[in-house]
């Protein structure tokens, strides 16, 4: 059983790094954005008298949309791809236990999640000097990794219900709204007033309080509260995913 | 023994057509049976019962006395299919290599592709294979956990030439070894060439079950066809060794087992022939004499 997994686990990875997109996707596009976002006042104070600076807050909102997208596209897609190409049939028929093949996929998601954290950490480390206790690095990336466990969900939804061809577009067009509208890329405070009512309700925004909060922001819930909000969110989630996934199965293997 | 594969009043409807109405036979451990059948008889429908990819509307399909969708079953059992996919972005040793750590006593990695003769390809990216190419790869799959049991639904679509010689032999030497094969074919000579016995399913019935000897000399195999200018005197076409005999216009059509003494007869009696044509039957009006006939 050990060696199934292993051997699934690899070829996942294989299958991963050989699709350039994703690559762009989950480690450079993040560092485009940090750019854009964080390095001009990098080393000014969020606020006045604050020991954090702009440069750590983009950085950790930055890490909580990548790691968020990783799982969400990398089940997505990956899934919607693989029922396009007719891979679940003999996957089905042969005897590849279902449970192996769904934990390779999860492990493989989050060693690309915290390669994703590490080059994002080096890149804001060394070009806009942000600097942690190496306690508040490994909390940051442990909550961030643990916390989106509900985007796997929302992933394998994605996978199940869209075609190959719409998955890309479909996730993209429900993904980054919902990031914008979470304080991702602008604070929640500067949103436009119909969103700051929405943003405390939507799933990347308890998730990027966590992220917040690991680096000594103060946010407006507490770390319980976010808790439990991704507790709620994750069982919406993998409800949707098993409702997909019965339906899919239901249609060819009935 | 229990019987290596067994279908039990099988029946299977998608909505309100059934693919397959009540089939029942059993395959003893250790035979090559092929399953012949024209496109849409039910072939792929009994297979995927076979191999718990589709559940049956009633009846059972059995595997060793068990439970296809089981995993211990699983392990016992090889597949290649015609509608699947595998992935694109791995090298055929790495998915052969894949494959094969989920059976308990898989065959070498290298011994399997050089069976089906992907040596030189074993470094290439299953999505640069050729189609014949993937489809021997399909097959070094089904055959790389050394398998007790193989089904093979259509093998040789799409198989080039060399793919389908090494098909065969590998064939060949996994039934003297023991193991189990089923193939589906819309071939006559394929399932003649290969098996030891062949059941014929049609319109989703199982029609006809014997040695490829028995089913040929019950399938008309070959196919004259003429015009005649002038109309038939009355029992020009009686007494002809034909299994069926179809005049429509003035274009005359005979199924026969001989079409070289329903030749020699037509020409004694002079009978008026123009445009003749004479071949071989193709499965689709074989399987009208089969089934017409009785």
């Amino acid at each position: 059983m050990g060696r199934v997994f292993l051997m699934q686990t690899r070829a996942e990875m294989l299958k991963f790094v050989r699709v350039p997109a994703f690559g762009f996707f989950s480690l450079l596009l993040p560092l485009i954005i940090f750019v854009f976002f964080g390095l001009r006042q990098a080393t000014v104070p969020l606020y006045p008298h604050s020991a954090i600076t702009v440069g750590t807050y983009v950085m950790t909102s930055m890490a909580a949309y990548t790691v968020g997208n990783v799982m969400v596209f990398s089940f997505g897609m990956a899934l919607a791809i693989e029922r396009g190409q007719k891979q679940d049939v003999l996957l089905r028929a042969s005897p590849l236990p279902p449970a192996i093949y769904l934990l390779a996929k999860i492990v493989n998601a989050a060693i690309f999640a915290l390669v994703a954290l590490v080059v994002l950490f080096v890149f804001a480390h060394f070009s806009a000097q942000v600097d942690l206790a190496t306690g508040t690095w490994v909390t940051l990336a442990a909550r961030l990794l643990l916390g989106s466990i509900p985007f796997i969900g929302l992933g394998l939804g994605f996978g199940y219900l869209a075609s190959p061809n719409s998955a890309p577009a479909l996730i993209n067009i429900i993904y980054l709204p919902i990031a914008f509208a979470s304080g991702i890329f602008i604070p929640v405070n500067q949103l436009p007033d119909f969103i700051r009512g929405l943003a405390p309700y939507l799933p990347l925004n308890p998730f990027v309080e966590l992220g917040w909060n690991a680096i000594g922001i103060p946010t407006d819930r507490t770390v319980t509260t976010d808790v439990l909000y991704l507790v709620a969110y994750a069982v919406g989630f993998f409800a949707l995913a098993v409702w997909a996934y019965s339906r899919d199965t239901a249609s060819k293997f009935a | 023994m229990p019987n290596a594969i067994e279908l039990i009043g099988a029946v299977k409807k998608y909505g309100d057509f059934e693919a397959l109405k009540n089939v029942s036979f059993a395959i003893e451990a250790g035979s090559l049976v092929a399953m012949l059948g024209p496109n849409g008889a039910g072939k792929t429908t009994s297979i995927n019962l076979m191999l718990g990819l589709r559940r049956p509307t009633a009846g059972k399909a059995l595997i060793f006395g068990g439970d296809p969708r089981q995993m211990a079953t699983r392990r016992r059992f090889g597949a290649m299919l015609q509608e699947s996919g595998v992935p694109q972005l791995l090298k055929v040793k790495e998915l052969v290599e894949l494959f094969r750590s989920y059976y308990p006593k898989p065959l070498p990695n290298d011994q399997v592709i050089k069976l089906v003769g992907l040596e030189d390809k074993s470094e290439t990216l299953v999505r640069d294979l050729s189609g014949g190419q993937t489809q021997r790869l399909y097959f070094a799959l089904a055959i790389c956990g050394d398998p007790e049991i193989l089904f093979l639904d259509e093998p040789t679509v799409g198989m080039d030439v060399e793919g389908r010689r090494v098909f065969l032999r590998v064939i060949r030497d996994f039934a003297a070894g023991g193991k189990t094969i089923l193939l589906t074919t819309h071939y006559l000579e394929e399932a003649d060439e290969l098996a030891q016995r062949v059941l014929v399913i049609d319109k989703g019935k199982l029609i006809a079950d014997g040695s490829p000897q028995e089913i040929k000399s019950r399938v008309a195999g070959s196919k004259i066809s003429f015009t005649s200018a002038s109309t038939l005197e009355a029992g020009a076409l009686s007494g002809l060794p034909v299994s069926t005999s179809d005049v429509a216009d003035h274009r005359v059509t005979l199924m026969t087992n001989d079409p070289q003494a329903v030749l020699r007869e037509l020409f004694r009696r002079n009978v008026d022939m123009a445009n003749l044509e004479v071949r071989g039957a193709d499965l689709e009006e074989a399987f009208l004499s089969l089934t017409g006939g009785k």
